[in-house]
């Protein structure tokens, strides 16, 4: 399978109609079955060690967010100082995988996590609509890397896919993928603006062919945003995608999920769906603000054996 | 850190149960002794002994007879508002008590809990809302102006899913004005004992329902019994077939839902991933206890390594064992005995040459287990391409053409149940309106309702269950 589909690969992406077969060709997302699986893989009941070890896991994959007109460098510091120590009463507390931010942000953020592991993701390509000319967008995605953003978070142009101008989506993602130089890609559907598991399983499959290093449901500014479900299908393709060609890309759920217990659905969906390959940062994240502390809060409870109030935690 | 996610124990309680040391027959709305030599019914997954039971003899059976004969006097003359008002009180009381009886149905059974917790359980209360609604509406149903009831009903059920198959019995017989005597399996008669606490719960009018407990001589007696006009059985194509020789030539009316042999066909133009999931839904739901079990994978040769590729993948992240445990997917495999026939047919298929796969997983020393399998390189000449094997053991066949998979569908005996799986819907139709099965299930497999009629063809039984066709059975 692998050979045929490689060559399969570079077929495809020749003209629009030929990325149109090959996109189509992928086998159907039943909406019924798909929802029942994800349905049942979030009924897991994951207790005591269990629980302790995901909770870590998922506190060490949180791309901690702020996405508002009204960021200042005050708000991104103190978010950046969030990232690095999430709980300041315990030092044995992982920290963050990244802060996710504007473009115009990232060197406040980059100076204040210097010497920590954590690093800085910038949106990017006119984000959240994706509404600009190519060059407009590689130009936002060049000046973020510029000043030293490690990850970029790029948003596909919706309008395009839906009106199906697949190449066109695969060569803003080419086009963005090498404005990135070093720093990594993870490119955004806007499942929520897609709709349907057949056109998110095209897009991710797209996406992963075009070069994306992540693949990433939402940008938070549209409801619906990240569903387990749709995630799941976005799972399989990755999984699928490696199964083919031997390359590893990563899954990103953003928007939306906010209590520890979504949190371990998702883990448990990725341990299932695609193996614990995935389960590391490197392959999976949490695009979340508020999700952190209901993490920190739980993994309080489960080393004391209390339940502390809001208080407790910091509101950064 | 450990780099796995190893899910800890999640074990339900079982404080919720209170098993008694022994149990009697329920017979005239009391628990009695019975006069048999009585017998202990265990815990499949450890072998626990849990409970002695009573065996109803001959006289045991007559009793409950007769007191359902003269229930049914003052029983089928209440008007059917009223009876609902019993059925809609039992419902809710299944509802309420659904944890305690989950949780009980998995200890005498060996079914994992997620499945008697979010499959039967609710199901059941379902069964019974839903005839519960029929009772003073049967002059609707299309059975005539006024559709009397049949008498006293003898009902003989499996131990796959004991307090299901009870319900689906009682609830239709019970809205239609009939009273019953009702034999569960002898491996699985703790829920059937804990329904007929319910039943005083609900004030009941004493011999409505009738439990009586015991193995096949008291199965023989009940459906023999003179005075019962209606027999229903759910169980095994022989018993069912002599069932029927016992009761030719008598007044009373039969439905039999007996044994299956379904076939899962999987067209090229499935949704993949779903149909994997329909898969293993279909045959290691229940452990593959199910009479509609889609024992049979029918795969288009074109997609066939692909689909069993992913399939393998999938049954490899089963998670086997105790059956309290909230993780557990595929739980105990029910007595010795069924643990013995599975055992011999497997070995049956490696002898004939067919390939037979099992993920690695390990199974507990104590109780009666089974590894979910799969046998591939099968053809219809195979034995476990044509018997029932009644366990987690799939047959895999493959198909070229939608003709010939049909033809491949229908040639067994059996007919009780198919599924198809693609995204064409013409071709479900096609495909659909030529399976001789008594339910075609699309894109989905194992999937019950208590609006859906439920039933054979061939030797599958007949008669149907559920639904507005499940009242004609207990009507004249």
């Amino acid at each position: 399978m692998s050979t045929t589909l490689q060559s399969d690969i570079s077929d495809a992406t020749s003209s629009n109609a030929a990325l149109r077969r090959f996109l189509h060709g992928l086998p159907g997302v039943d909406q019924v079955g798909a929802e029942a699986r994800a349905a049942s893989l979030g009924s897991r009941s994951i207790k005591t060690t269990a629980k302790q070890w995901a909770l870590d896991l998922a506190i060490r994959m949180v791309d901690l967010t702020t996405l508002e007109g009204m960021d200042t460098p005050g708000k991104v510091r103190a978010l950046c100082n969030k990232a690095m120590r999430p709980d300041p009463a315990d030092p044995t507390c992982p920290h963050t995988a990244a802060v996710c931010v504007y473009g115009d942000l990232v060197s406040v953020a980059k100076d204040t996590v210097a010497g920590s592991d954590v690093h800085v993701a910038a949106v990017a390509t006119a984000f959240p609509s994706g509404r600009a000319a190519r060059t407009v967008r590689v130009a936002d995605t060049a000046e973020a890397v510029a000043a030293g953003a490690d990850e970029i978070d790029m948003v596909i142009d919706r309008g395009a896919f839906l009106a199906g101008r697949y190449l066109d989506v695969y060569d803003d993602i080419m086009a963005v993928r090498q404005a990135c130089g070093p720093a990594h890609l993870k490119v955004i559907f806007e499942t929520g603006e897609l709709q349907t598991y057949d056109n998110v399983r095209r897009a991710s499959w797209l996406a992963m062919m075009a070069g994306a290093h992540f693949i990433k449901t939402s940008t938070g500014k549209i409801q619906p945003a990240a569903t387990l479900p749709v995630t799941m299908v976005m799972v399989e393709a990755v999984r699928d995608f490696r199964a083919a060609t031997g390359r590893q890309v990563g899954v990103k759920p953003a928007g939306g999920i906010k209590t520890s217990k979504d949190a371990i659905k998702y883990l448990v969906m990725v341990n299932e769906v695609a193996g614990p390959d995935w389960l590391d940062p490197d392959w999976f994240r949490f695009g979340a603000s508020s999700l952190l502390n209901d993490l920190l809060m739980q993994r309080t409870k489960m080393t004391t054996g209390r339940y502390s109030g809001p208080d407790y935690f910091t509101l950064d | 850190m450990s780099t796995t996610f190893d899910y800890a124990p999640a074990p339900e309680s079982r404080s919720i149960v209170h098993i008694r040391p022994s149990y009697g027959l329920f017979i005239g709305g009391e628990f009695v002794d019975g006069r048999g030599q009585g017998f202990k019914t265990i815990n499949p997954a450890n072998e626990d002994v849990l409970a002695e039971i009573s065996e109803a003899t001959e006289a045991d059976v007559d009793a409950a007879v007769t007191a359902a004969r003269k229930a049914f006097r003052s029983w089928s003359r209440i008007s059917g508002a009223e009876r609902g008002k019993y059925l809609f009180r039992i419902a809710r009381i299944i509802a309420e008590r659904s944890r305690e009886l989950a949780v009980l149905e998995s200890i005498d059974n060996g079914k994992p809990i997620k499945e008697s917790r979010d499959v039967d359980v609710p199901t059941v209360a379902a069964h019974f809302f839903y005839y519960a609604g029929w009772a003073d509406k049967l002059e609707h149903a299309g059975f005539g102006p006024d559709p009397r009831p049949l008498g006293v009903a003898g009902q003989v059920i499996p131990w796959n899913f004991p307090l299901l198959m009870l319900a689906w019995k009682i609830a239709p017989a019970l809205a239609t004005g009939n009273t019953v005597v009702l034999k569960p399996a002898e491996t699985t008669p703790l829920t059937a004992l804990l329904f007929a606490e319910i039943c005083q719960q609900a004030d009941l009018p004493p011999g409505v329902v009738n439990i009586v407990t015991g193995a096949g001589d008291t199965g023989r007696a009940l459906v023999t019994h003179a005075d019962v006009d209606k027999v229903a059985f759910t169980g095994s194509t022989e018993v069912g077939k002599a069932i029927a020789r016992a009761v030719a030539g008598t007044h009373k009316k039969v439905t039999l839902e007996l044994g299956g042999k379904a076939a899962n066909i999987v067209f090229d133009d499935a949704p993949i991933d779903q149909a994997v999931e329909g898969i293993v839904n279909g045959i290691f739901f229940n452990q593959g206890h199910v009479c509609c079990a889609g024992s049979r994978l029918l795969v288009q040769e074109s997609i066939a390594d692909e689909v069993l590729g992913r399939l393998k993948a999938r049954m490899a992240t089963l998670r086997v064992g105790d059956p309290l445990d909230k993780n557990t997917d595929v739980g105990a495999i029910n007595s010795a005995e069924q643990l013995a026939k599975i055992t011999e047919l497997s070995g049956v298929g490696e002898a004939e040459g067919a390939e037979r796969w099992s993920p690695a997983c390990e199974l507990p020393a104590k109780g009666f287990w089974f590894a979910p399998t799969i046998f591939t390189g099968v053809s219809q000449a195979h034995r476990i391409a044509r018997e029932e094997i009644f366990g987690p053991v799939l047959s895999v066949l493959t198909f070229r053409t939608p003709k010939e998979a049909v033809e491949k569908a229908n040639n067994t005996p059996f007919g009780l149940s198919a599924g198809i799986w693609t995204e064409k819907g013409s071709r479900i139709l096609w495909t659909a309106s030529r399976l001789r099965a008594g339910v075609v299930w699309s894109n989905t497999f194992n999937r019950f309702d208590p609006t859906s009629p439920f039933g054979g063809y061939k030797e599958s039984g007949y008669g149907r269950e559920g639904g507005r066709h499940g009242l004609e059975g207990y009507l004249q």
